[in-house]
C-alpha cells in the first residue's frame, strides 16, 4: 500500500513527514518500514528520525541547506523501503495487578461503565494491543487496540500523583505509567515492570510496532515479580512475532 | 586530579546543563539542555572547552560556588555583578580560582538564565549520555545547598581562547523570527494576521519546559492526533493560550503546532521576563 504523503520543513533542522491523520496499522507499518529505511541510508547525516502515529520527525545534525533536495532524498527512500521486511517486532506479556486495592479507580471504573470488575479485567487483558510510539513521558506506550466497551473519557480534574506501574484507561486510549507523574486516566490496575531505564542507552524494551497482551496476576504474584525486578533476576516474556 | 566545587548556596534553581540528550526522543526522553545556548557557548568558548561540557545554569538567583582547588571559570548570560572574595570581577572574562576562594553573585539584573563554565567542563554524572539535570531521568532536578561537583584540575595559563571581546551574549531583540507551524494554514485568515500584527507578552507561567504568553487568540482549532513537537514550537489550547515549548517540552502533544520559533529565537525568548513584549516575525 502506498500513501500521499507530506513534506515539511519544520525547523533548520528537521523535516516532518505526514500520513493520512488516523490511527491505522496499515499506516504504521508503512511508517516503520520507510523509518528504518531512512535511518539505515541516511545514518550520518541524521540524529534520529522520531515517529508517532502519522509522522515521522526527521533530525538532522545541521541546518538543512536546500529543503528542495533533502525531501527528494526522502522522497526516493519511500519508493525504496522494503515493505516485506520484518521488523523483529515482539509480543510482550506484561502482568498487570487488578486487584483493587492496587487500582484506586476500578471500582468507580466498573460503576461508571455498568460492567462487573471482572468483566473490565476480562475485556482489558483479552486485547492484543499494539505499541505506536513512545512520547508523552520517558517509556510512555501509545497503545492501539483499547476494547470500545471500555472508552471512558479523562477525569475533568487530573490527579495529582499518578504512581508508577499504573495502568490506566483515558478516552479511548490505555497505558502504563512509566513514572509518578500528574494525570487524568483512570487508573484500573498496577504492573510491576520498569518501562524506563536511563541506565542503559536502550532504555525502554518496547518498540513502535511491538504487541503487548496484559496478564491478570494477584497480590503475592505482584510483589514476587516486584521483588525480582528490583534485584534485576526478572526475566519479562516475550515472543517474536 | 580533581577537584570539587561547593555549592554555599545553591540560588533559586541552579541545575547543571550540556547540549542535551540527542537521539532519545523516540523514548519519550526530552532534549533538556541549555535554556540560552549561545550563553551556554560563549562560556564553553571563552575557556578554550569543546563545545558539550557541562556548565552551571542559574535562573533569575545565581549561586554562591566555594572551590577547592585551582580552576579557570568563565560566568555569561543574564547580566549579574560577580565578586571573587571580595573583589569585583567581570562578565565574559576567564576567572582564576584558587583553594577556597568564593564566588557570588548578585541577584540578576537582566535577562533570566546565567551560566558558570569551567575548564574542561564540571565533571557531572552522565545520564543517556547527557548531564543534564531532568528528574526522573536524573536523580536530581536542581543543586542543592552542599552539593559538591568535580572538576579537572587547570593550572592558571592565562591564555586567552579566542579574540572575542563581548559584554553580552543575551539577544534582546523585541522581534522573534519563526516559521509557519505544522498546523499554520489551518488557521482563520484573522487569527495568521493576528500572530503577525499583534505584541505578545511573557506572563508568570514559564519554567524550562514552557513559556506561556499572556494574549490569547480565540481559537475554534480542534485538537489533532498526538504528533512530535520540538523545543520552540508554539502550541494554541482549546482556550486560546498560546504556549512556546522550551527545552525540557515533552516529545510530543496533541494541540496544533502554529509556529516554530527559529533556533536563535529559542534563545531570545529564554532570556525574556515576565512583563517583556515582543512580536512575531515570519522567516521569508
Amino acid at each position: 500500500m502506498k500513501f500521499e504523503l507530506q513534506y515539511k520543513q519544520y525547523s533548520e533542522r528537521t523535516i516532518l513527514i505526514n500520513w493520512p491523520s488516523q490511527v491505522d496499522e496499515k499506516i504504521l507499518d508503512d511508517l516503520l518500514s520507510f523509518k528504518k529505511n531512512i535511518e539505515t541510508n541516511h545514518g550520518k547525516s541524521i540524529v534520529e528520525v522520531i515517529s508517532s502515529y502519522n509522522s515521522l520527525l526527521v533530525c538532522y545534525i545541521s541546518a538543512i541547506e536546500n529543503i528542495y533536495d533533502s525531501v527528494l532524498d526522502l522522497k526516493s527512500l519511500y519508493v525504496t523501503r522494503s515493505k516485506s521486511e520484518r521488523l523483529a517486532n515482539r509480543l510482550w506479556k506484561i502482568p498487570v495487578c487488578y486487584a483493587t486495592s492496587m487500582a484506586a479507580d476500578l471500582q468507580q471504573f466498573s460503576i461508571e461503565k455498568s460492567l462487573t470488575i471482572d468483566q473490565v479485567i476480562a475485556l482489558h487483558s483479552a486485547t492484543i494491543y499494539t505499541v505506536y510510539f513512545i512520547g508523552f513521558l520517558p517509556g510512555f506506550l501509545y497503545l492501539g487496540g483499547l476494547d470500545d466497551k471500555l472508552y471512558l473519557p479523562r477525569k475533568s480534574t487530573p490527579t495529582l500523583k499518578v504512581k508508577k506501574g499504573s495502568v490506566a484507561i483515558g478516552g479511548n486510549q490505555t497505558g502504563i505509567y512509566p513514572i509518578d507523574s500528574p494525570g487524568g486516566w483512570h487508573v484500573i490496575g498496577s504492573c510491576p515492570l520498569s518501562f524506563f531505564d536511563p541506565k542503559f542507552d536502550t532504555p525502554c524494551f518496547a518498540k513502535p510496532g511491538d504487541k503487548i497482551q496484559f496478564l491478570s496476576i494477584d497480590k503475592n504474584k505482584y510483589n514476587d515479580i516486584g521483588a525480582r525486578v528490583l534485584e534485576g533476576a526478572y526475566e519479562l516474556e516475550s515472543i517474536l512475532l | 586530579m580533581t577537584g570539587e566545587v561547593t555549592i554555599i548556596d545553591p540560588g533559586f534553581f541552579s541545575t547543571i546543563q550540556d547540549e542535551g540528550r540527542i537521539g532519545f526522543s523516540k523514548y519519550g526522553v526530552p532534549r533538556s539542555g541549555a535554556m540560552d545556548t549561545t550563553s551556554y557557548q560563549f562560556a564553553n568558548s571563552l575557556l578554550g572547552n569543546t563545545p558539550n561540557v557541562a556548565c552551571i545554569e542559574w535562573v533569575f538567583k545565581p549561586p554562591t560556588l566555594e572551590f577547592n582547588d585551582t580552576a579557570l571559570i568563565c560566568i555569561t548570560g543574564g547580566e549579574v555583578d560577580i565578586f571573587l572574595n571580595d573583589q569585583k570581577v567581570k562578565m565574559y572574562h576567564q576567572i582564576a580560582v584558587k583553594k577556597n576562594d568564593i564566588i557570588t553573585m548578585s541577584f540578576c539584573k537582566k535577562g533570566v538564565y546565567g551560566y558558570v563554565g569551567i575548564k574542561d567542563g564540571f565533571l557531572s554524572l552522565k545520564v543517556l549520555r547527557s548531564s543534564s539535570f531532568l528528574n526522573p531521568v536524573t536523580q536530581t532536578s536542581s543543586l542543592k545547598k552542599n552539593d559538591k561537583i568535580a572538576f579537572s584540575i587547570t593550572d592558571h595559563v592565562g591564555k586567552q581562547f579566542s579574540s572575542l571581546s563581548v559584554t553580552s551574549s543575551v539577544d534582546e531583540s523585541k522581534e522573534l523570527k519563526v516559521f509557519k507551524g505544522v498546523e499554520f494554514d489551518n488557521l482563520s485568515k484573522e487569527q495568521k494576521s493576528n500572530l503577525f500584527s499583534s505584541q505578545f507578552t511573557i506572563s508568570k507561567t514559564l519554567n524550562r519546559m514552557a513559556i506561556q504568553l499572556e494574549e490569547k487568540l480565540p481559537n475554534i482549532l480542534p485538537v489533532i492526533i498526538t504528533s512530535p513537537v520540538l523545543p520552540g514550537t508554539v502550541q494554541l489550547t482549546p482556550s486560546g493560550s498560546l504556549i512556546v515549548l522550551m527545552r525540557d517540552c515533552q516529545t510530543t502533544g496533541g494541540y496544533p503546532r502554529v509556529l516554530q520559533l527559529s533556533e536563535d529565537a529559542i534563545n531570545c525568548i529564554a532570556q525574556k521576563r515576565t512583563g517583556e513584549k515582543f512580536r512575531f516575525r515570519l522567516a521569508e
